[in-house]
């Protein structure tokens, strides 16, 4: 019955958005997050840049977008914003169009060489 | 020493009669004659154009010879009407307007326009006709290369005689040039004629450069004319109120207020000359030229082309008068041609060089006549030794014909008493009394005798004239050297080089003989007639101007009237205001040889030099018996007595053998320091500037071979790419962010 009357009364976003959130978290805890999504962005890169199979490729793409969403929550989680979850929803919604591209294109790709190989498209000599 | 003309009023007299000549007949410049004129022009370029047609059409006759013939023939009819119609006052006839342009208050005026004055006629009689007559030997000399090399030939013959009629009939100095030019490219081309041979090559590129060398003067000459004189044409310039000054200047021998730039002009046409008629020092293409066809050593190298330069000095006399150095630079370099030839002509074993060498001498001669102020003994020894040297060419042309191109003398003998060549013999004899000039029987004498006279009879000139009586002696020698060793004695003839090319059709040991045919014997018999019936001209108009051709030369831009001349027709020398200039032997009275009048002294000297000279060829060279003048002792053809000497004489005959060994000087101090700049030149070519250019090549290739790599085909290897894009991109990002965080 409380919350119901605070929500009678006039507040702005921000002192809402503190209402919802519990105590605001130590300078501290972001660090872990990011260190996790630089890890996370840096397997999906050393993974993209070293593997031959074109969906192990793809998967590893994925990772580094995943990487970046989680680095923009925990950014908005710091700065007590909602935007940074915003941006997420936007992310995954491009991530899953991207998938869904990118695979058609494997598929077709495949069908041309019968090999998920990347090296299988190098006809250039350099 | 400079040629100081007396002051006497005799010789102030003089001048000025020669001046008052000029001006007459410049005056009357604006008389144009008949237009039927230009066909002596017009007939040898119709020529050139039907054998180039004949060429074309690949015509495998004689047609071509009896197509020039007929057009020089009727070049030479034209030349005659000429001289036989002309009126006494110098015409021009115009063919078509070429440089007519004024700016200001100046102009410069050159149109393909002919003067015609008695110099011209003169010249033009013995071009034309000796174009005739070489014509129809050619026809049948060249007879070997019927088809395209006929048809060439006979254009290149015709395109020197159009040259040489720009040259002579010219009425302005550019087509004086143009003419030059012509007959030197003609000379190119027909000393070339045997393309395939490289030593004639070799020798037309030579006569073509250093003819280059003697052109330079005559075009800087030409423009020096022009700035100084305002005008290139001759009536124009002869008609020059300047230049009359300078000749009353020049008259009292007071060089001293005309401008050295007027000097000058002598001084650049002179090189020209020397360029063109053989003087030293540029006399080294004549001598090699002989790898031409021998009509074309005839027609070229001994009569006309070789008299050009004889003519230059002669038409511009008055410009020569007024330097006060040139003419006795012409006079000093044709003596010294004329004994350095007759050296190497003694010593050398091919006939046609011989010949080639005393052209050169002759030429000498007359380039020392012009130089001594007589112009008439100039022109009257190029006439005389035209018809004599090309009657020598055209015999030893025979002998090479005949006997597969053999003209060593060492190898010939008897070759007059073989049947067949009977003709050749009697007129290579009458050739060779000609050259030696015997005493009064041969034109050849009188000429000579002219020129030598002349330089006892003006001051300070007697070291030139025992110079040339010298040089005389030893003309009559080698050339009767010739006569003795290939025409008489014991027959004897081996082939030459060419044996091999004409020989498989018939006989292959055995060697016979080609004797000449109708039109060789023609032409000589016809040259030999010449050469004596010449003698005839020194006689008609003797008194008043020294025989035919000073009759000539009187009225024209060439003639001058020695001061001396008068002096040595007396007995008595002493003229009160005569002044001797002190020469080496400028002691002695002036015009006396021996104490005698110079002319009557001179034909002692030279008569008995000349008959000297063939006794000597006789007793070294001559067969045992009558035809050696039965003090001869030669039994076979290749030993005489003067081996023996030859041998014990030391360096001297194995020098004069080798040309005193002027072209290796020319090589050793000109063409090789030349060939080394090239080849440097060449060098910094390929490397500074090739390389300067190939380096610009080779820089974007160098870049394609550092970015090429990244175009591998390899996926991951673009996204490596991209990463690294990335991480550049963060780093100056936080860069910024840290400089800009810690100013802020």
């Amino acid at each position: 019955m409380n919350h119901l009357n605070h929500l009678v009364q006039a507040m702005d976003s921000v002192q809402l958005a503190q209402m919802s959130f519990p105590a605001e978290l130590p300078q501290t805890v972001l660090a872990p997050y990011l260190f996790v999504s630089a890890a996370m962005f840096a397997i999906g890169l050393i993974g993209f840049l070293t593997r031959k199979n074109m969906i192990i490729m793809f998967l590893c793409t994925e990772l580094m977008f995943q990487a970046a969403g989680l680095a923009l929550i925990a950014f908005g989680r710091h700065h007590l914003q909602a935007d940074g979850q915003t941006f997420v929803i936007f992310v995954l919604c491009v991530a899953a169009a991207e998938a869904a591209m990118a695979l058609a294109l494997v598929v077709l790709l495949f069908r041309h060489r019968e090999s998920l190989s990347a090296s299988a498209w190098k006809e250039l000599n350099g | 020493m400079p040629a100081v003309l007396s002051d006497s009023s005799a010789g102030h007299g003089e001048a000025s009669q020669s001046l008052a000549h000029l001006v007459e007949h410049a005056a009357q410049h604006p008389n144009t004659g008949p237009k039927w004129v230009l066909l002596i022009v017009l007939l040898p370029v119709l020529g050139f154009v039907l054998n180039a047609f004949y060429a074309a059409f690949g015509n495998k006759s004689k047609i071509p010879a009896w197509t020039t013939i007929a057009l020089l023939a009727a070049a030479f009819i034209a030349t005659l009407s000429m001289f036989l119609s002309y009126e006494g006052t110098p015409y021009t006839v115009q063919a078509f307007e070429w440089f007519n342009l004024h700016y200001g208050d100046k102009s410069f005026v050159a149109n393909f326009s002919f003067y015609i004055d008695k110099l011209t006629i003169l010249w033009m009689l013995f071009v034309t006709g000796l174009a005739t007559l070489i014509a129809l030997y050619a026809s049948e000399y060249m007879s070997h290369d019927i088809g395209a090399g006929y048809c060439r030939f006979f254009a290149a013959f015709c395109l020197f005689v159009f040259s040489m009629a720009c040259l002579v009939m010219g009425d302005n100095m550019l087509m004086l040039y143009l003419g030059w030019e012509g007959v030197g490219l003609c000379s190119y081309l027909l000393i070339g004629y045997f393309y395939k041979k490289p030593s004639a090559v070799a020798a037309a590129k030579k006569a073509f450069i250093v003819n280059r060398i003697g052109d330079l003067g005559l075009a800087l000459g030409v423009y020096l004319t022009f700035v100084h004189f305002g005008t290139i044409q001759y009536a124009e310039l002869f008609a020059n109120e300047t230049l009359h000054s300078y000749i009353n200047a020049a008259a009292t021998g007071d060089f001293s207020h005309i401008p050295a730039q007027a000097q000058w002009i002598a001084l650049l046409l002179m090189v020209g000359a020397f360029g063109k008629s053989a003087q030293f020092p540029l006399y080294v293409w004549l001598p090699d030229a002989m790898e031409g066809p021998t009509p074309v050593s005839a027609l070229i190298h001994a009569a006309t082309m070789v008299t050009a330069g004889v003519y230059l000095i002669a038409r511009f006399y008055p410009i020569f008068l007024v330097s006060e150095h040139a003419l006795p630079i012409v006079a000093w370099i044709g003596t010294i041609t004329a004994l350095l030839a007759a050296t190497i002509g003694m010593a050398q074993f091919d006939i046609k060089r011989i010949m080639a060498y005393s052209t050169v001498s002759q030429l000498g001669y007359m380039f020392a006549a012009l130089g001594l102020l007589s112009t008439t003994g100039a022109a009257f020894h190029v006439l005389t030794h035209a018809f004599f040297k090309a009657l020598l060419f055209l015999a030893c042309g025979a002998v090479m014909h005949g006997f597969a191109g053999q003209l060593d003398l060492r190898k010939l003998s008897g070759v007059a008493w073989m049947k067949g060549w009977g003709i050749v013999g009697v007129t290579m004899l009458v050739g060779c009394m000609n050259l030696a000039g015997l005493p009064y029987i041969t034109s050849g004498f009188y000429s000579k005798d002219m020129i030598l006279a002349e330089a006892f009879i003006t001051p300070g000139y007697r070291m030139i004239g025992w110079i040339l009586v010298f040089t005389a002696i030893l003309t009559a020698y080698y050339t009767f050297r010739v006569y003795f060793r290939v025409f008489v004695g014991p027959e004897h003839a081996e082939p030459g080089d060419e044996h091999d090319d004409h020989d498989d059709d018939h006989h292959s040991d055995h060697f016979h003989p080609h004797a000449p045919g109708w039109a060789i014997n023609t032409v000589l018999v016809i040259l030999a007639c010449a050469s004596m019936l010449s003698i005839s001209l020194a006689y008609i108009q003797k008194a008043e101007h020294h025989g035919w051709v000073g009759s000539m030369v009187a009225e024209s831009s060439a003639s001058y009237h020695s001061p001396y001349a008068a002096e040595a027709h007396h007995a008595h020398v002493e003229h009160a205001d005569m002044h001797p200039v002190a020469g080496p032997v400028g002691t002695a009275a002036p015009g006396k040889v021996f104490g005698m009048d110079a002319h009557a002294g001179m034909i002692l000297v030279s008569g008995l030099g000349a008959i000297f000279g063939v006794l000597v060829a006789a007793y070294f060279h001559g067969p045992k018996g009558w035809q050696g003048l039965f003090i001869g002792g030669r039994t076979e053809s290749g030993k005489c007595r003067m081996d023996a000497i030859a041998r014990r004489a030391g360096p001297l005959p194995r020098l004069a053998e080798n040309k005193w060994y002027v072209d290796e000087i020319y090589a050793a101090i000109l063409v090789t320091p030349l060939r080394i700049i090239s080849h440097v030149f060449h060098w910094i070519d390929k490397l500074l500037l090739d390389g300067l250019v190939n380096l610009f090549g080779f820089l974007p290739r160098v870049f394609a071979w550092i970015i090429r790599p990244s175009q591998s085909g390899v996926l991951q290897g673009y996204a490596v790419s991209m990463a690294g894009g990335l991480a550049v991109l963060l780093f100056v990002v936080l860069v910024i962010v840290m400089n800009s965080g810690g100013a802020a």
